[in-house]
């Protein structure tokens, strides 16, 4: 193993002698990708994961009906889609971004429904009370009641998407960060290796923490109760 | 009946019939009888209490009022008007009957403004502005000015029922449910909420169907005490409270309270004995 400074010297040398550091513009193109494809697949995921969670919570016919389904597609690991994707989808880079999405889609979906469920019936019966319709409860009451639980699935999904990206880069693709840690394994290179999956730490960390942001500036009220702000 | 005068002004609306109210949960299965044979009849305007061994049912006879489930059988008038009835066995929940909720149901991410504007809004009876201008008078009348813009998990639990209280009657119910609000409050906080009770009360004169265990609560607010059998419930006594309103905490300590307070400790006492033998047969 090399030592951190082996790594580190790697990292910001002009001239790297495994060739990937921040001088190189490989190394951009490595994060560009694997961010742009999570980008996707987090979005694709969160687009349709969303309204299908809510649609689930909110109405039992239709949960009697397509949950069973899910609930058997679910615990399918994203890993073993690959093969599936890689045959299913043309390309290197549809079948990468369909591994990444379905573990995704599948946190994101399942927490939103659960934070249907979580709803105090009396919020809703209060609603009804104050003359709400069902589309108007659905609006007021059903989606922000469920919010917590839905950011609580998006950092999942962003965690298990990343998870998912560097399996999949790691099969298929001749970018990504994934690709990166892979050819640094093939060419016994530890500190592109070491490079990689530091630089896939620091990258999943900040798309947690904006995920985060998103979520404390939608749901002030959740901050200003809990007294988890500042107090400003 | 010969209820005490009301305070000021007489209200005329909010007359509340129920008739041989009959409830039976899961018929099917285990056929809880919840509710049977119970008539009651509430003036306009009149404050009536409820109390009754836990479990006697009757959530389960303000929940058919509010239009939360149906009855198994008979009917309720409000104003002439059928809520439910032959034909129809369930309610429509409505604007016109507001439920206050044991553990609160202020919805806590809206503000306080937007909890108590919400009503109208949603009814589509003012613009949002309208209902926020009138919410925040409203707000002010009942001594809630400079919390609008706070949101209810930022205020005590006190003030956050006077909020819920205020919200219902900013839609000009004509009668208020309210389900042990004051509960899990401190007896400190209790009676503070009791006199703003009254206040909004002899303000608004609308009815009150109000469930409690406290027996001081009941006779301390109420025009009549509506003492429930065990389940299933219907009323076993009917206390007329024949102290005069408005009324303040000094009456606490009048004797013709004390006496009132023997009269329902024993009905209610006899009740809950029967209650707990009952549980003690179902093992
Ligand atoms: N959905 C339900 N299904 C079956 N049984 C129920 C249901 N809801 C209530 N019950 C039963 O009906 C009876 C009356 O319940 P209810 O909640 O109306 O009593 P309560 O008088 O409000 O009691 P408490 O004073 O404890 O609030 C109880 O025995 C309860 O277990
Ligand atoms: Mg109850």
């Amino acid at each position: 193993m090399p030592g951190l400074t082996v790594v580190f010297t790697e990292w910001v040398s002009k001239n790297p002698p495994y060739g990937l550091s921040i001088y190189t513009p490989e190394y951009y193109q490595h994060v560009l990708t694997s961010v742009q494809r999570v980008a996707i697949a987090f979005g694709l995921a969160t687009l349709l994961g969303v309204p299908f969670g809510l649609l689930l919570g909110w109405s039992r016919k239709f949960k009697d009906f397509v949950f069973p389904v899910f609930e058997i597609l679910r615990p399918i690991p994203a890993l073993a889609w690959v093969p599936l994707a890689i045959l299913m989808f043309k390309g290197t880079e549809s079948p990468v971004i369909f591994i990444t999405f379905l573990p995704a889609f599948f946190a994101t979906t399942l927490n939103t429904m659960l934070g249907v469920h979580s709803i105090d019936e009396s919020y809703i019966r209060a609603a009804y009370c104050l003359g709400a319709k069902r589309a108007q409860i659905f609006r007021h009451v059903v989606l922000p009641g469920a919010l917590p639980f839905i950011f609580t699935g998006l950092q999942i999904s962003m965690g298990v998407g990343w998870f998912s990206l560097v399996a999949g880069e790691m099969i298929s693709g001749e970018y990504g960060l994934g690709y990166v840690i892979y050819s640094g394994y093939t060419l016994v290179s530890y500190p592109v290796i070491a490079i990689g999956m530091i630089t896939l730490g620091l990258v999943g960390w900040i798309s947690s923490a904006l995920v985060r942001i998103v979520g404390t500036s939608l749901m002030q009220w959740r901050v200003r109760s809990l007294g988890l702000g500042d107090g400003s | 009946m010969s209820a005490t005068p009301l305070h000021k002004k007489v209200a005329t609306r909010g007359h509340l019939k129920i008739q041989d109210a009959h409830k039976v949960y899961d018929p099917e299965g285990a056929a809880v009888l919840a509710v049977d044979n119970c008539s009651l009849e509430i003036q306009p305007g009149e404050i009536c209490m409820i109390v009754g061994p836990s479990g006697c049912g009757k959530t389960t006879l303000l929940n058919a009022i509010a239009g939360f489930h149906s009855l198994t059988s008979g009917t309720i008038h409000l104003d002439g008007e059928m809520l439910c009835g032959p034909g129809k066995p369930k309610a429509e929940p409505g604007a016109d009957r507001i439920v206050v909720f044991q553990n609160g149901a202020l919805f806590p991410w809206k503000t306080n403004l937007e909890n108590v504007a919400f009503g109208p809004i949603m009814q589509g009876t003012m613009s949002p502005q309208e209902a926020r201008e009138k919410a925040r008078a409203i707000m002010a009348d009942a001594g809630l000015s400079g919390m609008e813009n706070n949101y209810p998990g930022e205020i005590s639990s006190g003030v956050r029922r006077r909020v819920e209280i205020v919200r219902a009657l900013m839609n000009d119910p004509k009668v208020l449910l309210l389900d042990e609000p004051y509960r899990a409050l401190d007896s400190l906080t209790k009676s503070v909420m009791h006199e703003a009770l009254l206040e909004i009360y002899y303000r608004n004169q609308v009815t009150i169907f109000f469930i409690t265990h406290d027996l001081e609560e009941a006779i301390f607010l109420g025009h009549r005490v509506v003492i429930m059998t065990t389940r299933p419930c219907k009323p076993k006594k009917i206390l007329t409270v024949d102290i005069p309103h408005p009324r303040d905490y000094s009456v606490l300590t009048s004797p013709r309270f004390r006496e009132l307070m023997d009269e329902t400790m024993e009905a209610v006492h006899e009740e809950a004995v029967k209650a707990f033998a009952a549980g003690e047969r179902e093992g």
